[in-house]
């Protein structure tokens, strides 16, 4: 009896665990755009990378620890994951389940590439990482890496 | 005092250019002349566009073994090589990171991919990057399409082989293909530039390079 309840439980732990890595949503272009134009009360940091991207997985702390620590300036990190669709399963759920990344991350998944990069910002040639921070009065654009600092210093601008 | 002033100026100035100059976009436009070049093939010998004393033009693709969109697009690489190398325009592939900053990109690994994939045009090693800069690739892949006019090779497009990189059986343009199809009935290609989609060229001469 007790070994059954010990399987009940660790059955229970393991299935517990496997809700918790949450799906990530795919969304075509068409279906993004609202999400980069909001005109709310909040400031959204709109972050485009990608698993294989180096300087990309290397700055993503900085903007976990801002979505962390802004959260009650009214500051929102959304990262917009640009992962081949179908690395979706094998690389990028991993990685955001190891990482345990606490941001709202978003698959961009839309091939008329030739227009959202333009669309995104005319600013943008469509290399990783690029960032976008924007409120309803406020929108900047940056095909940059970013520090901590950095990014501060990008978002104070709109907070004040 | 006022040299003092003057050379700051100065300083702060070139400081400034330095970082601008090394992101503008230099290199070929449509309707110059491209270069030839001699660099290394992955059969060890060293291969020119002069060699290809038959070819109408040339597909020149700037690509390489680590980025994700140039392996995306291989086999469509492969794909145009075989259709059109018989029509006259062969594909040269080059790859033009510096593989002390993209481990996997140097000639030994060059050589592995070729032969897993089976590449059926030359794929060489742009050994010091001094043939990308001049074209003027900063990605992989990145599509120049040359045509062979009184002994020089005309830039007739620069850009991406398609509009889909992600999902090859959702092509809907071939800009690489209309290009070559329009070169070969005589005509003026419609679509000259497109948006290169792909990775940032790898090299250890910059600051920390986006991908």
């Amino acid at each position: 009896m007790r070994k059954l309840s010990l399987l009940l439980l660790i059955s229970f732990l393991l299935f517990s665990c496997q809700k918790e890595q949450e799906d990530i949503p795919s969304l075509s272009y068409q279906e993004l755009k609202p999400i980069l134009n909001k005109e709310d009360n909040k400031t959204y940091i709109i972050n485009f990378w990608a698993t294989w991207c180096a300087p990309c997985v290397k700055e993503l702390p900085y903007f976990e620890k801002m979505n962390k620590e802004y959260a009650d300036k009214n500051v929102e990190v959304i990262l917009v994951s640009l992962d081949f669709p179908d690395k979706k399963e094998k690389k990028l759920l991993p990685f955001v389940d190891k990482n345990n990344i606490q941001s709202k991350v978003l698959l961009l998944d839309d091939p008329n590439e030739q227009f959202w990069i333009g669309d995104i910002s005319d600013k943008w040639s469509g290399a990783l990482p690029a960032t976008l921070i924007f409120n309803k009065n406020k929108r900047e654009f940056y095909e940059k890496s970013f520090d901590y600092n950095e990014l501060e210093s990008a978002v104070k601008p709109f907070i004040e | 005092m006022k040299t003092i002033k003057t050379l700051l100026v100065v300083a702060v100035f070139v400081v400034a250019t330095a970082f601008t100059v090394s992101s503008t976009k230099g290199g070929y436009k449509v309707g110059d002349a491209a270069m030839d070049f001699k660099l290394e093939n992955v059969d060890g010998t060293m291969v020119s566009l002069a060699d290809f004393k038959d070819a109408k033009g040339f597909i020149v693709v700037f690509t390489c073994n680590t980025c994700p969109y140039s392996v995306a697009y291989e086999d469509r690489i492969i794909a145009l090589d075989k259709k059109y190398k018989s029509k006259g325009y062969p594909v040269i592939a080059i790859n033009p990171n510096d593989p002390a900053a993209a481990i996997g990109d140097d000639m030994k690994s060059m050589k592995l991919r070729a032969q897993e994939k089976g590449f059926t045009f030359p794929y060489l090693f742009d050994e010091g990057q001094t043939v990308y800069p001049v074209y003027g690739a900063t990605r992989t892949p990145h599509v120049y399409i040359l045509q062979k006019k009184g002994g020089k090779n005309i830039v007739e497009y620069i850009g991406a082989i398609d509009n889909n990189s992600r999902r090859p059986s959702e092509v809907t343009e071939r800009y690489a293909e209309d290009v070559i199809d329009a070169l070969l009935a005589g005509k003026k290609p419609s679509k000259t530039y497109t948006r290169a989609i792909g990775c940032t060229i790898k090299t250890t001469m910059k600051t920390p390079q986006p991908e």
